[in-house]
């Protein structure tokens, strides 16, 4: 078992932290305070390339390996999870569809846009009927002529203000439930597309979730992502694999945590003593570590085995649910170790408490990933009939 | 256009400073950076390519380990690398790094060689404009704005109290002050192709020199570390009286008023 990480991916990796802990983390209070992200920190991410991370190096992006990708996605979540999820989706959800499932004409006319920054990417699934029953689908199609004509309102769809491609699923066929919907490529200067209402979320902030409306909107026929009806499958593919990124990025906001709490648990003097020197402290900094640790080692497992092309259904659920409830652990640690000054906003600790909450819950609430991981194992154990 | 972009790898600046048991700077575990000048000289060595085409080439001397900043040069968007390696350079002075350094350069195409005004470890100052002298080109030192015009360069230069602009023709060195621009940060992209470019590893017997031909003509007796900081003083009473003791203490003890 070899754990070293090639030159190139160190050196990414260096990079990517520079820019995050030097340009990026002293605006992570004015992020979350104004809730944007500044445009000379976009401008940078997009000459970087961190727009193009699962966008294969023909169509402009970098292609890399889902490993990789992780490794990245943890140095961005060393900051505001605004910024996080802003870059983090648009790599995830947001392209990874029309990479995997894009017919050639699709991946030519999208991706080196998306690759570039110049457009980004977003993924409506969910629906005020359904999150977690993702095939309780309300959102209807049927074909007209060379055109689908799309009705629905997708809601809390990440990035969906600064998209202008989504990925967007659809019941074609009701009577079929989950094996009647498609996906859909819809830009949103279509016709009959519009934002709805933006929310106003407790963390995450810079990044905005939204309404997606879509009234009779107009689809050309040649905007099927994927074979109609397989629109459920795929998404339920492209959530799993873009699991183990999702680790990655509480990952390095977990790391962040213990680095604040470390060096703030040796200035701060109570007693006569730093409190680092209190086996109270000690206890939650080790506690920390070994949340960091085991999250890492399952991050990086699931992110090769995505890589390998293999089955990672309860692999990819598990770190979903180790990693969101350790994100929680460790946030909340954080903020009993800098006590009344981790609750105000001096300190990002609030922040990343907040920030925090919300990945026990998107993408799969940790109930679903148990409910996951539970069916698959009964699966394996099955009794011999 | 050719460029040459003359690099030096540091200690971060965040490193702390250790001696070893022999006295001598411990490098052991410190995290080696580019020198920050010299980022802004690799920087404008490849807008400079980037207005007027050519070819940027990073030339380094240092242990194997300077492999890594010249990387980090080739993914910012260098094209070729060198670094001068040899055991017999352990302890070069600044006369012997010019003297490689110019051998190393001379063998390259080049209209502009840049490199930092200053390295952030011995802070000397000296090997670019020396290393301009063994070219015997022209240089200018601590450039804040560089223009370029055919073989003509116009320079922008930081003096005490003001700038200066210096008009000469190339070839020619300049060394970057902080200001010159703002190094980019390099792309994912140009790390993944910096592997396939170029970069040469040269011992002195590759340049044609030797180890005596070289050897240093300045020699550092000794290492010390600044004495530790001593904590500040509280001056009691009320501000009248404090203020007193304040100027008192700052004429005689201090001795600045």
């Amino acid at each position: 078992m070899d754990f070293t990480i090639d030159e190139d991916l160190a050196l990414i990796v260096k990079t990517i932290k520079d820019f995050v802990d030097n340009e990026v983390d002293p605006l992570g209070q004015a992020i979350d305070e104004q809730d944007r992200i500044p445009q000379e920190i976009i401008d940078t991410a997009k000459d970087m390339g961190l727009f193009g991370l699962s966008i294969p190096e023909e169509y402009g992006g970098t292609g890399l390996s889902m490993l990789g990708k992780c490794l990245i996605f943890e140095q961005l979540g060393r900051t505001a999870n605004g910024f996080t999820t802003f870059i983090g989706a648009h790599n995830g959800i947001g392209t990874v569809g029309i990479v995997e499932l894009g017919n050639e004409e699709q991946k030519k006319k999208y991706l080196p846009d998306l690759a570039a920054g110049n457009r980004f990417g977003a993924f409506a699934l969910t629906e005020p009927e359904a999150g977690s029953d993702a095939s309780n689908l309300r959102t209807v199609a049927f074909r007209k002529g060379d055109k689908y004509i799309i009705n629905g309102t997708k809601h809390f769809i990440t990035n969906a203000t600064e998209a202008s491609v989504f990925t967007v699923m659809a019941a074609t066929d009701k009577s079929k439930g989950a094996k009647g919907i498609t996906s859909f490529i819809v830009e949103k200067d279509f016709p009959g597309f519009s934002i709805g209402t933006v929310e106003r979320k407790m963390g995450l902030r810079g990044s905005h979730t939204a309404e997606v409306i879509l009234e009779d909107c107009e689809v050309p026929a040649e905007n099927v992502l994927g074979q109609e009806g397989q629109g459920y499958v795929n998404a339920l593919k492209i959530l799993a694999n873009g699991r183990a990124g999702l680790a990655a990025r509480n990952l390095g906001s977990m790391q962040k945590l213990l680095e604040l709490s470390s060096q703030y648990a040796q200035q701060r003097i109570q007693f006569g003593k730093p409190i680092a020197s209190f086996q109270a402290i000690q206890h939650y900094l080790a506690e920390m570590e070994a949340d960091i640790q085991a999250t890492r080692a399952l991050t990086y497992r699931v992110a090769w085995m995505v890589d390998q092309g293999m089955k990672i259904i309860k692999d990819a659920a598990t770190v979903k649910y180790f990693a969101s409830e350790a994100y929680c652990r460790v946030a909340d640690k954080a903020l009993q170790i800098f006590g009344g000054m981790g609750y105000i906003k001096d300190f990002p600790i609030e922040r990343y408490y907040r920030d925090a909450r919300i990945t026990r819950i998107y993408e799969g609430t940790s109930e679903i990933q148990k409910n996951i991981i539970a069916a698959q194992l009964l699966k394996e154990y099955e009794l011999a009939q | 256009m050719n460029i040459v972009v003359c690099i030096k790898q540091t200690f971060d600046t965040e490193a702390k400073i250790v001696l070893d048991g022999s006295g001598k700077i411990d490098s052991n575990g410190v995290n080696l950076i580019i020198n920050p000048y010299d980022e802004f000289a690799i920087e404008e060595g490849i807008k400079l390519k980037e207005k007027f085409g050519g070819e940027v080439t990073v030339v380094s001397m240092g242990s194997s380990r300077a492999a890594e900043a010249l990387r980090t040069a080739l993914a910012m968007g260098a094209d070729k690398a060198v670094l001068v390696s040899d055991p017999a350079l352990d302890g070069a002075d600044e006369w012997a790094a010019a003297e490689v350094l110019a051998t190393a350069v001379s063998s390259l195409s080049y209209d502009v060689v840049l490199a930092g005004r200053i390295a952030i470890d011995d802070g000397s100052s000296q090997v670019a404009v020396r290393l301009a002298e063994k070219l015997n080109i022209p240089s200018v030192s601590s450039v804040l704005k560089l223009d370029i015009d055919g073989s003509n360069a116009t320079a922008t230069r930081e003096i005490d109290g003001g700038t200066e602009v210096i008009a000469l023709t190339l070839p020619a060195v300049f060394t970057a002050q902080k200001g010159l621009n703002e190094p980019r940060y390099p792309s994912v992209a140009g790390i993944m192709k910096a592997k396939k470019k170029e970069l040469k590893t040269l011992s002195l017997a590759d340049l044609g020199l030797s180890g005596s031909e070289i050897a240093a003509k300045m020699k550092v007796e000794k290492f010390s570390l600044p004495a530790a900081r001593q904590a500040g003083r509280k001056l009691d009473g009320d501000a009248a009286q404090a203020a007193r003791e304040l100027a008192r203490l700052l004429r005689e003890e201090a001795k600045v008023l």
